[in-house]
């Protein structure tokens, strides 16, 4: 994996930082798509009423998640799905990689499945000798490139068509130079047409589960998780077991959300429900845990687990859209995924609560109203608790406390600092101040209020 | 058994029960008196897909006769485009010797105006990797078989079997190169859609 544990996200955004015209870019393509989002969202009057259904549709889910469950196994097997239960991410590997050894299969098609990045499943088949090709255009980019994909909806968002063309001359023998989006779409058109043709095994996400019928649905732009699976003799679909939802007519709800939500479009072009095999053909599907009970236990972050992964958070947080996806070192990145990966390890993840600038514009476009940026300022105070936030914020923080529980700590520092600002300006306006970095720092008021005040007292009373 | 303990440990966590909300209001927030076609028409339209209005299966041949070259893999599941190869004799075969289609023509009984999206099941396709595996689709719909929104849609699907079905609403599509929208990734470059009056 090419994520960095070691560098938290202050110093991966610091790199990302580095180029600013391409920061500038990525923030305003992010926007215009955030845009869309507002434009689609506003042509349904019922808009609200949606998102407050498709909440409370998703609580019930929670609050009755393990009955689903059972209705949702029972329901798939009478349809001939043969279901898997995994534990953790290891697990779910160990199963998809047995269902092909059983085959005899080594080379298998995928499309788009962000709890297969969690899992880290391409990587571990990797080393079991088994091939894999992503068949979303993004995350094919992102595959020959060797990264994660850096947005859950647009995986290579970060990256321009000239590099794209550059990867595809490299890997896809595409002219050098090329980098017309058409003209590199039909380059990956023609070869993943034949992967399609040639792969026994296809591997998808699922977007949503209903327990009433035991069927699967998938969405994609692209068409790539319905030729994968038709085309295959095996299908395995991995789906984490949030996914559920009760009735097949809640589905109008979701699919009504989730691409206004996610690109502005009134919904995918496929929505595709799997519900028997075809003649001659398997369906598989790993039911998925990996930390999600434990989620559904904290009360307080709960109501994450609501989240039908349309990306609108990330597009209009002010720090995704500044510090992109790979700064968030997981596979969910921006404002859902830093309330989602404390959850898996508080350590690794601790940096991620902080990341944000608790602005509250991801909870106000979340289509199921997750109330996101409450809790990234909730784990902001377990992680501190719990003494997993940075050493420098901790100490800041413990200065902090005492100057603020001492009248003559704080007055004395009040007045240190406006002398340093004044005096010393290069004190506070270098590298090593972290608030310096891509700011002006203010300048320093002549008195304090405090200072001020006694001064305007003092010639009242006069 | 990794099945016990995820249940028992999703039931020791779980909230307690809440309830579903209603469905019904947004059932009925729609007009479903208003022109569903034309406005199906504007919206497909505007995610790529050609509509046509057509007064019968006369004017959809021309049409197709027109827009495709002669002696190209057609394959129709209607009755009455009987010059192409008919999918019901041929949905047994094995989906990969689809590779060569050119068109794939289909009928659905129900479309949706808010979002240009027609739902189409196993039976309509004949086989499933058809109208993906095709370089082009048509789909042949009746002009009074539009609901206005998702809501109407799984009403008339709500206990419908089938063991698969799809929404489709436009050509195969992608905007993954610097969000640059190219029609045609994976499956049909092109949706023609024949609203028949």
């Amino acid at each position: 994996m090419s994520t960095a544990p070691t560098k938290d996200h202050p110093h991966l955004a610091a790199d990302f930082n580095r180029d600013e015209p391409r920061v500038n870019w990525h923030d305003e393509t992010l926007w215009w798509v955030r845009a869309k989002r507002d434009i689609a969202a506003h042509k349904l009057p019922e808009w609200e009423l949606l998102r407050e259904t498709a909440s409370q549709i998703k609580f019930n889910v929670l609050s009755n998640l393990s009955t689903y469950l059972e209705q949702f196994e029972a329901n798939a097997i009478k349809n001939g799905i043969i279901v898997h239960w995994a534990a953790d991410a290891t697990e779910h590997n160990q199963i998809v990689h047995s269902l092909l050894e059983q085959k005899g299969i080594t080379k298998m098609v995928k499309s788009k499945s962000m709890l297969t990045e969690e899992c880290h499943l391409n990587e571990y088949l990797k080393e079991q000798g088994i091939d894999v090709i992503d068949s979303d255009l993004g995350e094919r980019i992102v595959q020959l490139a060797n990264e994660p994909p850096s947005h859950i909806v647009l995986p290579c968002i970060h990256k321009k068509k000239e590099e794209i063309g550059d990867i595809f001359h490299e890997h896809l023998g595409s002219a050098k130079g090329e980098s017309d989006p058409k003209i590199l779409t039909e380059t990956a058109r023609q070869h993943l047409r034949e992967v399609f043709l040639t792969r026994r095994a296809a591997l998808t996400g699922v977007n949503f589960a209903v327990a009433e019928t035991g069927e699967f649905v998938i969405c994609t732009n692209e068409g790539n998780a319905d030729m994968g699976a038709h085309l295959a003799e095996i299908h395995i679909a991995s789906m984490g077991i949030e996914k559920l939802i009760p009735e097949r007519k809640h589905l109008g709800v979701f699919l009504r959300l989730l691409t206004r939500s996610a690109t502005g479009q009134p919904i995918t072009t496929y929505s595709s429900h799997f519900s028997k095999p075809q003649n001659g053909t398997e369906i598989h599907i790993v039911i998925v845990d990996n930390g999600r009970s434990i989620q559904l236990g904290r009360e307080e972050f709960r109501n994450s687990l609501k989240c039908i992964r349309c990306g609108a958070c990330m597009n209009t947080c002010p720090v995704y859209r500044k510090s992109g996806g790979h700064s968030y070192h997981t596979a969910v990145a921006g404002p859902i995924g830093s309330i989602l990966a404390p959850n898996l390890d508080m350590k690794k993840y601790a940096d991620l609560p902080f990341a944000s600038t608790l602005c509250g514009s991801c909870s106000n476009v979340c289509p199921v109203k997750i109330d996101i940026h409450d809790q990234l300022y909730k784990w902001r105070q377990v992680i501190v608790k719990e003494g997993y936030s940075p050493k420098a914020k901790t100490m800041a923080m413990k200065a902090m406390a005492l100057t603020l529980a001492s009248p003559t700590l704080y007055r004395m520092g009040g007045k240190t600092g406006r002398l340093v600002f004044k005096y010393a300006p290069f004190a506070v306006n270098n590298k090593l101040n972290p608030w310096y970095n891509q700011r002006e720092m203010p300048k320093a008021p002549d008195e304090s209020f405090g200072e001020w005040y006694a001064k305007r007292k003092g010639a009242k009373n006069s | 058994m990794s099945r016990e303990k995820i249940l028992a440990a999703v039931k020791f966590n779980q909230p307690t029960a809440m309830p579903l909300p209603d469905m019904e209001v947004l059932n009925t927030l729609t007009d479903v008196r208003t022109d569903l076609a034309s406005k199906y028409k504007t919206i497909a339209t505007a995610g790529g897909s050609f509509v046509y209005e057509v007064s019968g299966f006369d004017e959809i041949k021309t049409i197709i006769n027109n827009e495709f070259k002669a002696g190209v893999k057609v394959i129709s599941a209607l009755n009455e485009l009987s010059d192409y190869i008919y999918a019901e004799t041929v949905k047994h075969e094995d989906g990969h010797n689809f590779a060569d289609v050119e068109l794939t023509v289909l009928r659905t009984k129900l479309g949706v105006a808010e979002n240009g999206a027609l739902w189409l099941t196993e039976k309509d396709m004949g086989s499933r990797v058809l109208p993906f595996i095709a370089q082009h689709l048509a789909v042949v719909i009746g002009k009074d078989d539009f609901v206005p929104t998702m809501a109407q849609a799984y009403q008339v699907i709500a206990d419908a079997d089938y063991g698969y079905g799809s929404f489709i609403s436009g050509p195969s599509k992608t905007a993954d190169i610097e969000q640059s929208l190219v029609i045609g990734a994976h499956g049909p470059r092109s949706l023609s859609v024949f609203i028949l009056s």
